[in-house]
């Protein structure tokens, strides 16, 4: 049992430390929830992409760096600790593509895996609806047969990046007569400014349109836009869901780099003598690391060829309570001020021709004055990664539905009644 | 990086539960808490012949070298069997002999540590900053004591008291005695044990947690109340299902601190694991009671030899603020 990585592993760390040290905006983006924000942050895709930094563990000859789950986890970490933008391809990078590289025909990976890479299309998650949440099975939007390929009608609701994205993916009913509910579904791919399709934002709890209702009116798809069988959808988009409170949504590196900014946070704000309140930065910290290292270990099972399964949903809901709770913690060190949610106290963005610091050194634990990161006193992000945070619990199923798999599949109790 | 255990760990902490299994540990438990020491001086032995005790120490003292993660794996299972005695307290003592010998007073080492390492001498151990007790002296045969910048062998025991869990007794160890080391390696000889301490506590935390969890989990499935198992109601499997995490998430700190424990600067990691792995065993130890009503609120029913465990493991070597202290660095 060891936690020392490959010269090469540390080569590849440094490498990506030295690209972000050069190309992270100095400062930060508009908010992703914005069409301001969303052009920004799609544009930043494309700086990653030209240097094959967007999607580093997919194959190269689709803009990756074929980098293996070790390498993926230690760019992650660099990649937040750097203080970089928030991912706007984040669905379509680690929910679409994945299924592609496992179910979908070699033309759907060369026609949509390579702009994905890009940000030039942009993808939106279209899984729910009014009446299915957490509970796909009961899905009602449909793909009707139609000469070289189907029809789709129906609403779909909360779809993640929706207002401003240009294509998605989701479920539909294909087979009406199916026997169970969750056969006779068809996983599509369709453009969301298509004929017939209606997009209405709907703003999150903050008033931002981070997700959208998706009305769907007799829009045509080609049989190339469904991946595998049709009818087949709900196998297939198990596969997808299982990487979405899995790791693809959320590695340590994210959680690693707001623990260190809550500390620096209660360095400059907190008082000493509030016990109280340092133990729950000691908490954020302790979390952080039990989550790095659960990811490890999970990485090393991973890596000597152990299927991971229902251990995602302990994951799950592991990283959305925690997420409440850093920065509930933060808001609460912030006093007064964390209930602003401008950034008015942000400090100046680094001048032009600041020297940078050695990208090379190992040492992180300084925090650096020159960082794009935002100074961990600034109440904005926090308030806006609280309100980030408190749907945590809800997307991706919700952790009711997490603790009844993780109490039948892995402590084998009964199924009930819900 | 491959932070995953070997086979060899994986069939050491199978022997142990085998061997632990077949020596009946709720029964050794309940002789020790009645003050017969004599069942698990038995348990002692066959642990020592498993190489517990050889894991703290060098070769050059008949040990293995020092193997935390192994020593984390032995504990987990400890935990898991509630086996009573000064465990901790002896692995942390070979760890301090150790260490002064690292740092240049061989005699105490080459004096005792082979006595602990094959079994035949249990040691009992209190250090500075972490409570005024030590466990079990009455059954240990070395009473080291590590204040005032000296390690003393203590010349006895004031009165052993009860502890809340019937299986552990405490006692302040008697002033004066033998000073066996003195000086400045003793500060950091003493830090190095009680890192030792601190990992082996939580390691036999989660053990204890997962032993609640699992009878637990049996119970549910067996009682049935309203006509169904207690354990398909939703209330009851969130309540495990929230405990699991909690221990599934403190066992890759374990085993962390374990990696990291010979770095003098591992604070954080060891606290990290003590912090969690108590918290979390606690939780289980209170879903326990209450998923097993009653029942599991006597002490003819073998739980309660886990649940009071919890609770004083929680507070041994330090309670969790103090650790949690420890996982942050103040504000300068």
């Amino acid at each position: 049992m060891d936690l020392d990585f490959t010269p090469e592993e540390e080569q590849f760390r440094l490498r990506a430390r030295a690209w972000l040290a050069a190309h992270v905006p100095r400062a930060p983006l508009p908010s992703l929830e914005t069409e301001e924000g969303f052009a920004a942050h799609r544009a930043w895709e494309g700086t990653l992409a030209a240097d094959r930094w967007s999607v580093v563990s997919w194959p190269e000859e689709f803009g990756g760096q074929g980098a293996d789950l070790v390498k993926w986890l230690l760019f992650e970490e660099e990649y937040y600790a750097a203080g970089a933008p928030g991912r706007v391809s984040q669905n379509g990078i680690s929910l679409l593509a994945p299924t592609l590289f496992d179910h979908g025909t070699p033309e759907q990976r060369a026609r949509v895996l390579p702009p994905m890479a890009r940000g030039e299309v942009v993808w939106a998650q279209a899984w729910s609806e009014p009446e299915a949440g957490s509970d796909l099975a009961s899905l009602r939007s449909t793909a009707r047969r139609a000469p070289g390929g189907w029809r789709l009608s129906g609403q779909k609701t909360w779809s993640s990046r929706a207002a401003f994205a240009d294509r998605a993916f989701g479920l539909f009913r294909s087979d009406p007569r199916a026997e169970r509910p969750h056969h006779g579904l068809a996983y599509v791919m369709f453009p969301l400014d298509a004929p017939g399709v209606t997009i209405r934002p709907i703003g999150r709890l903050d008033g931002r349109p981070a997700f959208a209702e998706v009305f769907l009116d007799d829009v045509f798809v080609p049989d190339d836009d469904v991946i595998g069988a049709p009818g087949d959808g709900w196998r297939i988009a198990m596969s997808t869901t299982g990487d979405e409170r899995g790791l693809a949504l959320r590695s340590p590196g994210r959680f690693l780099a707001t623990a260190d900014r809550l500390v620096r946070l209660w360095h400059a704000h907190g008082d000493p003598s509030d016990t109280a309140l340092r133990d729950r930065v000691a908490d954020a910290v302790i979390g952080a690391r039990a989550y790095q290292l659960f990811t490890w270990a999970n990485a090393s099972r991973s890596a000597a060829g152990e299927k991971l399964g229902a251990e995602s949903s302990l994951n799950k809901v592991f990283w959305s309570e925690y997420d409440i709770a850093v920065h509930e913690a933060a808001l609460d060190l912030l006093g007064a001020d964390g209930e602003l949610t401008d950034d008015g106290e942000r400090l100046p963005p680094r001048p032009p021709d600041a020297s940078s610091p050695d990208p090379t050194s190992p040492d992180r634990t300084s925090p650096d004055p020159t960082s794009p990161d935002p100074a961990p006193t600034d109440p904005a992000p926090w308030t806006e990664g609280y309100v980030f945070s408190l749907a945590g619990p809800i997307y991706a199923g919700t952790n009711e539905i997490q603790r009844d798999i993780i109490a039948e599949r892995l402590l084998g109790l009964p199924k009930g009644r819900r | 990086m491959r932070f995953l255990l070997d086979d060899e760990q994986r069939a050491f902490a199978r022997t142990l539960d085998g061997v632990l299994k077949a020596a009946d540990t709720p029964a050794v438990a309940r002789a020790w808490a009645a003050g017969d020491h004599a069942p698990g001086a038995a348990v002692w032995r066959r642990l020592a012949e498993a190489g517990v005790f050889t894991l703290a120490a060098p070769e050059e003292y008949e040990g293995a070298g020092q193997l935390p993660v192994d020593t984390a794996v032995a504990f987990v299972e400890l935990g898991r069997h509630a086996v009573p005695g000064p465990l901790v307290e002896t692995v942390a003592a070979a760890a301090l002999l150790t260490r002064l010998a690292a740092l240049g007073v061989p005699g105490p080492a080459k004096r005792l540590l082979p006595s602990l390492v094959t079994g035949e001498a249990r040691a009992t151990l209190a250090l500075p900053g972490t409570g005024p007790y030590v466990l079990d002296a009455d059954a240990a045969s070395l009473v080291l004591a590590v204040d005032a910048g000296r390690v003393r062998l203590a010349p006895g025991h004031a009165r052993v008291r009860a502890s809340l869990d019937p299986a552990r007794r405490l006692a302040r160890p008697l002033p004066g005695g033998e000073v066996l080391a003195a000086g400045p390696a003793v500060e950091e000889a003493a830090r190095c044990a009680l890192r030792w301490a601190a990992l082996t506590t939580a390691a036999q935390c989660l053990g204890v947690g997962c032993a609640l969890l699992d009878r637990t989990v049996t119970y549910v499935r067996q009682r049935t109340q309203f006509g169904v198992p207690v354990g398909s109601f939703q209330a009851v499997k969130h309540r495990l299902a929230e405990v699991l995490v909690g221990l599934e998430f403190a066992r890759p700190l374990v085993f962390g601190a374990a990696v990291s424990l010979g770095d003098e600067e591992a604070w954080g990691d060891v606290a990290a694991a003590k912090v969690c792995a108590a918290e979390s065993a606690y939780r289980s130890a209170r879903a326990a009671l209450q998923l097993h009503g009653a029942i599991g609120y006597t002490s003819e029913y073998d739980i309660s030899l886990w649940l009071l465990k919890a609770r004083a493991l929680r507070g041994a070597w330090g309670g969790t603020s103090q650790w949690r202290a420890r996982a942050v660095p103040p504000p300068t």
